[in-house]
């Protein structure tokens, strides 16, 4: 098993309204190709770790490393280009930029990273499109689609630069219980048939039951789950 | 294209409505800037030409009301001397060894000519009326490298004049009033009563009604006959300079050398000037505030969209663009701005000066105009360009990087 992500001792702090311990030295190994499913009741602290470890929220305790390299007390510049180049995000509200095509919105990252030629990235986003299954909608504003197609566009997008792990806030929260299968099958499929690594933060007990990994967090503290395999 | 121009320009395109309002603002800016700009520098270049017809760049004569020592301060230079009332001496306004003067001035490497001078009062009879006016003696083809009479020349040549002791060539303004055409001949009376049957060979106009209605040129020995005084009788000496600014330096040298009165363009014509600096005032303080209201519009429609695109920026910047590249997108949606309408500015410029430079205009016998005088000078336009683009990428600059600081985590959790 080879450890995609390492946290060692993260703590984190919020200051308003007082001083109050929100993560409390975490560790958390992640491994290559694992489907984790972060839980917890509202307020336990499961998304402001998620944000730790999108390296979006640089303002923590410990030290965080995704794809061997240490990312903390990196400036922003390298962050967001790490972020480009190894993480793909979902949010539970989709996010897509609406004046844009669902074609667009899932080449814009390819773009960013510069990596390969605009034909080549259409054509990866168009088989990014076509394994979600909406390839058929590519040419449409994303503004024009469904919640679910928009979802899974969303999906293709954190996909398009094959990042080393894909964030989910959510993923299904915003969806119909047809949408929350399909998106979850399609999650599963990607663990599974193309070794992504995923880390999630839901509610939902059905979708945590069904990923091969649940992380149950309470008060800042993992209190299941952190052990490799549990 | 970029991904970031890409982003800018989708979103320039996708509210077309709001752009085009934007651009609006910096497009009636400038465009009234150009307009402006170009009537007034037209005005000044106008006044600047009329005025340099009507005087050359150093002028020296002899300045016979000029303040001069009392009697009594000069037998007692040590008391307290008060005379009332002084009136000046009987002096002749004649330049003393003037050719020799000339000669000296000719050999000034920045002087580029001099043409001697000699003029009189004189009256114009016209029937039984006497008109008042002025004829100057002068060789016409040396005063025509300082005035460039002939482009002026309504009718006749200057090569007749030089050739004809007793012809003349007088303004239109005059040779209306005397109901005469070239041809004709006119009487002339001096202040001294010297009386002369002169023939006119040909009409001049510079543009100006106090030289136009009242001048006349004849050779130099002409008024001097005129005058009854000798060949070495000058009054006045005009001098032409390399550069026109330099005038002011070299006529006090002159004045100087020779005791007489050495008066530069600008000093002649000072109050003419001032018209000039207070145009070039009003012109630039209305078109700087007319492009800072451009400026404040384009800050207002920024921060709008900024603040209506946090979700788009927070997702942006959650997928890797970093904070300069989000500053990027929205400097670039200025400066699109900025330059579009700064273009249809020009356009719209160009139109409204061209439009003004055919508008009627009567400037009746003070100047020769029939219609506004536009300067057409690209500068003006360039400086218009430069200027709107500098606005909106000022204006444009605090909302992009209130932007590029946006922190992607509160947008997101925030929903």
């Amino acid at each position: 098993m080879e450890p995609v992500l390492l946290t060692r001792k993260i703590s984190k702090y919020f200051y308003e309204p007082e001083k109050f311990q929100v993560l409390k030295e975490i560790d958390l190994t992640v491994n290559k190709g694992e489907f984790m499913c972060l839980m917890g009741k509202s307020g336990c602290g499961k998304s402001t770790l998620m944000y730790v470890l999108s390296t979006m929220d640089t303002d923590f305790d410990g030290e965080l490393e995704i794809a061997g390299q240490s990312l903390t007390g990196r400036d922003q510049n390298f962050l967001s280009a790490f972020r480009n180049k190894h993480i793909g995000f979902i949010f539970q509200f989709h996010y897509l930029l609406p004046e844009f095509t669902a074609l667009q919105n899932v080449m814009l990252p390819a773009q960013k990273l510069g990596k390969y030629s605009k034909e080549e990235i259409e054509s990866r986003a168009i088989d990014k499109l076509r394994i979600l299954g909406v390839s058929d909608q590519a040419l449409k504003l994303s503004s024009k689609l469904s919640g679910g197609q928009q979802q899974r566009v969303a999906i293709a997008r954190a996909l398009i630069n094959d990042p080393d792990i894909i964030m989910g806030d959510e993923p299904t929260g915003n969806l119909d219980s047809y949408n929350s299968n399909l998106v979850f099958d399609i999650l599963h499929e990607l663990t599974h048939t193309y070794r992504q690594t995923i880390i999630a933060v839901t509610h939902d007990e059905d979708f945590a039951k069904r990923s091969d990994r649940v992380v149950e967090m309470s008060d800042g503290r993992i209190v299941r789950g952190d052990s490799e395999n549990a | 294209m970029t991904p970031v121009f890409e982003i800018a320009w989708t979103h320039l395109v996708s509210k077309p409505k709001q752009t085009i309002v934007a651009m609006l603002g910096v497009t009636f800016g400038i465009g009234m800037f150009i307009a402006l700009v170009s009537l007034m520098t037209g005005l000044n270049q106008f006044t600047e030409d009329v005025t340099m017809t009507s005087s050359p760049d150093i002028h020296i004569y002899h300045d016979i009301t000029e303040e001069r020592t009392t009697i009594l301060d000069e037998v007692n230079p040590a008391g307290i001397n008060r005379v009332h009332h002084q009136k000046p001496k009987a002096e002749t306004t004649k330049l003393r060894n003037a050719l020799q003067m000339v000669s000296i001035i000719r050999n000034d490497p920045r002087v580029s000519g001099v043409a001697p001078t000699l003029s009189s009062q004189v009256f114009y009879n016209f029937g039984p009326v006497q008109l008042n006016g002025q004829i100057l003696g002068v060789d016409i083809l040396e005063e025509d490298k300082l005035f460039d009479i002939r482009s002026r020349l309504k009718s006749g040549r200057l090569e007749d004049l030089k050739s004809n002791p007793d012809g003349i060539l007088v303004g239109t303004g005059l040779a209306r009033k005397l109901n005469a055409v070239t041809g004709d001949r006119v009487v002339i009376t001096t202040p001294q009563g010297y009386t002369m049957t002169l023939k006119i060979l040909g009409t001049f106009q510079m543009g100006i009604g106090v030289v136009d209605n009242v001048r006349a040129y004849a050779n130099i020995s002409t008024v001097q006959t005129i005058l009854q005084k000798d060949q070495t009788y000058i009054t006045d000496i005009n001098i032409k300079v390399h550069n026109r600014q330099q005038a002011k330096i070299i006529a006090p040298e002159f004045q100087a050398m020779f005791g007489y009165k050495a008066e530069d363009w600008e000093t002649a014509n000072a109050t003419f000037l001032t018209g000039v600096t207070i145009r070039n005032i009003i012109t630039w303080s209305v078109s700087v505030t007319l492009l800072i209201v451009a400026g404040f519009g384009i800050y207002n429609i920024l921060t709008m969209t900024i603040y209506n695109k946090m979700k788009d920026i927070a997702i942006l910047k959650a997928m890797g663009f970093a904070g300069k590249d989000v500053r990027m997108i929205f400097m670039i949606q200025s400066v699109v701005i900025g330059f579009a309408g700064g273009l249809m500015g020009l356009l719209i410029g160009y139109v409204l000066s061209w439009l003004i430079s055919k508008a009627p205009f009567d400037g009746g016998d003070i100047v020769s105009l029939d219609h506004f005088p536009v300067n057409f000078d690209p500068k003006y336009y360039l400086i218009g360009i430069v200027f709107g683009v500098l606005t909106t990428a000022f204006a444009g600059f605090t909302p992009s990087r209130k932007a590029a600081r946006v922190d992607p985590i509160e947008i997101i959790r925030g929903q």
